[in-house]
């Protein structure tokens, strides 16, 4: 759970026109030293993880990364990736191409409902699917589960991008003589490669980081593994040299995304409105095509819906008086608040220079903050337990430093939305106000700041979203004492109290369902650019 | 859409609203935990760093609350998670009590110095089988190995004399236990100490061979039940706190005790100690005094942990073989070494 839709840097950023920038608020001296900051800042974890691996020697590093062990872990990694990403892009572009490019029935519900998955985190599905079939485990199990959990990753933006596509060039293949089916592969599936290569990233940043969801069905990832040496030694040179090899899976999987990314370009040049794109008549597919999207929202939301509520049912009066369930909504609503509200007033920095001072300088801190937030939450976690413990003791289990990890980890949510909210609002509005003698604090407070409000508040919701769900970071960097609906789901469930659980998942499913689709509708907008 | 703007727009102020507050509140140790620890005997509030099980603990904590006034902050974890992070906190640990399951986390963090001594009257409570002889932690609870067995798959005549045949080839594929669990750990433990380390790691090997791991031992219990396999290696009480609730996670389930003094009847001792560096010693020798005393083992007795009570003089919940018949080996819990385990473990490829 670390990275989001919108997380790879998009490619080129809309920004205002050319002539010389307003002067900026705090000076662009202030802005670039916070945003440098906050980018060495969220170099840490990284910093960390390669530390641990100098300080624990190389041979004995050696010895703990070249043994049978990690090569469990590495086959079942790689096995897991290599069938789940190719499934979700198939369910991913399979469903975006129904909704948007064909004459389905019911196209506007099925397009919500397959993103609805999405506001289902994937430990309260593996839970759901543990319920109706309790000898699920291994890898299959992991491929089902994270199949049906991160598919919408793919196809939110696959059908953003759809949506959006200018049907001419279809219609001149078409004209040229190619059948549909070509069609689709020659010209459409082409220009989706940024939503499918973002798309995959997510997946696979997803699967790296996932802990809850293969702890509970018995699947061994390098997370879960982590985590298991965390438990037995809190911070053992073996957790340490397994997060190493975890990070470079991480980063291999950005540099990856990035190449297959290419540099093409897909925008539409020049003026005039865009066709309406046509939909394809289905015939004799529409009832396949209905009962595939029944039998997939069916299994990825319906089934962990059902198993919820009977658990709920099964439980009665008695599981909704425990006395943890308040104090547990309660931090959760004040973390996630807290932490989005962090977030955003961070990225503002980055996003300010993005887009006002485009360069390799705003590019090198945002590719900074990409990598911390690749991470998994434990990498992050590990790395702030022991950095506080030995040189800020101060801040060691403070709400501060889980809110700054929470920061560290959630952050591009916040500035994508940002970015696009800056994009929208003309420098020449500040001039404007700058020029007619307000002074540039005010003028960018009462211009700025104003038009970028809701593209803010629509980051910090993507970032609350996270935090109510993350699990691990959570686990590891809590205040004493603390209980979120994720630990107390986690703590009931793996004592197998199923009934006591349920209570919170269907929590969990409540305060993510309103923000999915929040980012389902934000998807079309920002795929529109 | 104007209107869903402006709705963003509120909650992007509450969200900073909010965020305000926490800048206030990161300043302190956050939370409702124990910074404000102030003196005076018996008073005030002490962190319990907890391995035992939450809901164990909670009992005791809600009682002990109502009897002194103490209010308790539970910082929930592992047996080793918690030892090595109290280790790793060192001086600066906000840890007042530590609480185990098993007791080689307990040996782990006396051996690093950390504990002051229990006191007298608490020790007195306690048996000195269930204490070390340094007096530096005391037990609090005891837990006995067993191999719970699918009666529908196995026959009594095809179990296994002794814990260690489990690493012989005719189970393979046919066990489970919890190897990132401190309970499986503890055996090991006394494995290692029974039986030096050559014969642990072949053992290990086996196990690795052989076994299924799940997480946690009801889970893997619950694997017997449903017959995904024949037969799990964990503590007792699992099976009779099930089977006081609905029973639906044991009810082909049996337990079977190897006795004869066998590895795998090795007792388990849960640890309590005080730590050195204690803003609040009084309270939190209070606080153990409690749970070793009548009322703090009669929770063991009548409540719904099956743990075996081992001080004041409190019996055994009626529901369990008594702690004299389980034959079990004799081994110092002071020298149980949890460290070594898990690299033994590691070597192996369990962890």
């Amino acid at each position: 759970m670390t990275s989001d839709l919108s997380a790879p840097p998009r490619a080129g950023t809309t920004t205002a026109g050319r002539g010389t920038s307003p002067r900026p608020p705090f000076g662009v001296s202030a802005v670039s030293v916070l945003a440098v900051l906050i980018a060495l800042f969220s170099l840490v974890p990284l910093g960390y993880v390669a530390y641990m691996t100098v300080a624990t020697g190389w041979d004995t590093a050696v010895g703990l990364i070249l043994r049978p062990r990690v090569g469990e872990l590495l086959l079942n990694t790689l096995l897991l990736m290599a069938a789940t990403i190719p499934l979700c892009l198939l369910l991913g572009v399979a469903g975006a191409w129904l909704v948007e490019r064909t004459k389905l029935r019911g196209h506007r519900i099925w397009a919500v409902l397959l993103a609805a998955p999405l506001a289902v985190p994937a430990f309260v599905n593996s839970y759901a699917w543990v319920s109706a079939i309790p000898s699920l485990g291994g890898l299959w199990s992991g491929i089902l589960i994270s199949t049906l959990s991160y598919f919408p990753l793919v196809y939110i933006p696959a059908a953003a991008t759809l949506s959006r596509l200018d049907p001419a060039i279809e219609q001149s293949a078409a004209a040229l003589g190619l059948g549909a089916w070509r069609t689709f592969f020659r010209v459409v599936l082409p220009q989706l490669r940024i939503a499918l290569t973002g798309g995959a990233l997510l997946v696979g940043l997803h699967l790296l980081a996932e802990y809850g969801a293969f702890a509970m069905i018995r699947f061994d990832t390098f997370t879960t593994a982590i985590m298991t040496q965390y438990q037995s030694t809190f911070n053992g040179a073996a957790g340490n040299m397994l997060a190493s090899v975890l990070v470079f899976f991480c980063l291999l999987l950005l540099v990856a995304e990035v190449r297959s990314r290419g540099t093409a370009r897909y925008a539409r040049i020049g003026s005039g409105v865009q066709a309406k794109a046509l939909r394809l008549p289905l015939h004799a597919y529409q009832l396949p095509a209905q009962l595939f999207l029944l039998a997939l929202t069916a299994l990825a939301f319906g089934l962990p819906l059902y198993y919820v509520m009977r658990w709920i049912l099964a439980g009665g009066a008695d599981i909704w008086t425990a006395s943890e369930f308040l104090p547990a909504l309660l931090s959760t609503f004040t973390y996630g608040l807290a932490g989005a509200a962090a977030t955003t007033v961070v990225a503002f920095p980055m996003a300010y220079l993005a887009v006002r001072h485009p360069g390799w300088f705003s590019k090198s801190l945002e590719l900074s903050n990409y990598v911390t937030s690749s991470m998994p939450g434990i990498v992050v976690a590990l790395a702030f337990v022991t950095v506080s413990i030995r040189m800020v003791p101060g801040v060691y289990q403070t709400a501060g430093l889980l809110v700054a990890a929470y920061v560290l980890l959630f952050l591009p949510r916040a500035l994508v939305n940002l970015r696009a909210g800056l994009a929208q609002a003309p420098k020449e509005l500040d001039e404007a106000a700058q020029a007619l003698g307000k002074p540039p604090l005010l003028a960018f407070i009462r211009v700025t700041l104003r038009l970028t409000a809701p593209a803010a508040a629509g980051g910090a919701a993507l970032v609350f979203l996270a935090i109510a769900n993350e699990l691990t970071a959570t686990l590891l960097l809590s205040p004493n004492g603390t209980r979120t609906l994720a630990t107390e789901f986690w703590s009931k469930s793996s004592e197998i109290d199923y009934a006591g659980a349920a209570p919170y998942a269907l929590l969990m499913i409540l305060l993510s369902a309103p923000m999915t689709y929040l980012l389902f509708q934000q998807s079309k907008k920002v795929a529109g650019q | 859409m104007k209107i869903r703007n402006s709705a963003l727009a509120g909650i992007a102020l509450a969200a900073t609203a909010a965020l305000g507050l926490t800048a206030c509140g990161g300043a302190t140790p956050a939370g409702d935990s124990s910074s404000s620890a102030s003196g005076g005997a018996a008073s005030g509030e002490i962190t319990v760093y907890n391995a035992q099980h939450e809901s164990l603990t909670k009992e005791w904590v809600d009682a002990f609350t109502a009897e002194t006034g103490i209010k308790v902050t539970m910082r929930q974890g592992s047996d080793t998670e918690l030892s090595n992070q109290i280790i790793q906190e060192g001086q600066a640990s906000p840890a007042d009590v530590f609480l185990t399951e098993n007791s080689p986390a307990m040996t782990q963090v006396e051996n690093a110095g950390l504990f002051a001594d229990v006191n007298k009257d608490t020790l007195a409570q306690v048996p000195a089988e269930f204490a070390p002889s340094t007096g530096k932690w005391t037990g609090i609870a005891a837990r006995s190995t067993v191999l719970v067995y699918n009666k529908t798959k196995l026959a009594e005549d095809q179990l296994p004399k002794s814990m260690l045949d489990l690493a012989k080839p005719e189970w393979k594929g046919k066990w489970a236990a919890s190897p990132s669990g401190a309970d499986f750990q503890a055996i090991v433990s006394a494995l290692l100490e029974l039986k030096g380390e050559s014969a642990t790691e072949e053992w290990l090997k086996g196990m690795k061979e052989n076994s299924k791991a799940y997480k946690g031992n009801s889970t893997a219990m619950k694997a017997v039940n449903a017959g995904e396999v024949d037969a799990a290696l964990i503590y007792h009480y699992y099976y009779y706190g099930d089977q006081a609730k609905t029973g639906e996670n044991s009810s082909n389930v049996t337990p079977y005790y190897f006795k004869n003094q066998d590895p795998g009847a090795f007792l388990s001792v849960s640890g309590g100690g005080v730590l050195k560096s204690s803003k609040n010693a009084a309270a939190a020798q209070e606080f153990l005094k409690f749970i070793t005393g009548k009322k703090g083992q009669e929770v063991l007795k009548n409540g719904t942990s099956f743990e075996y009570a081992i001080g004041s003089d409190v019996p055994a919940n009626d529901k369990l073989v008594p702690i004299k018949d389980l034959q079990a080996p004799k081994v110092d819990a002071a020298k149980l070494n949890s460290e070594k385990v898990t690299d033994l473990m590691t070597q192996a490829g369990l962890l």
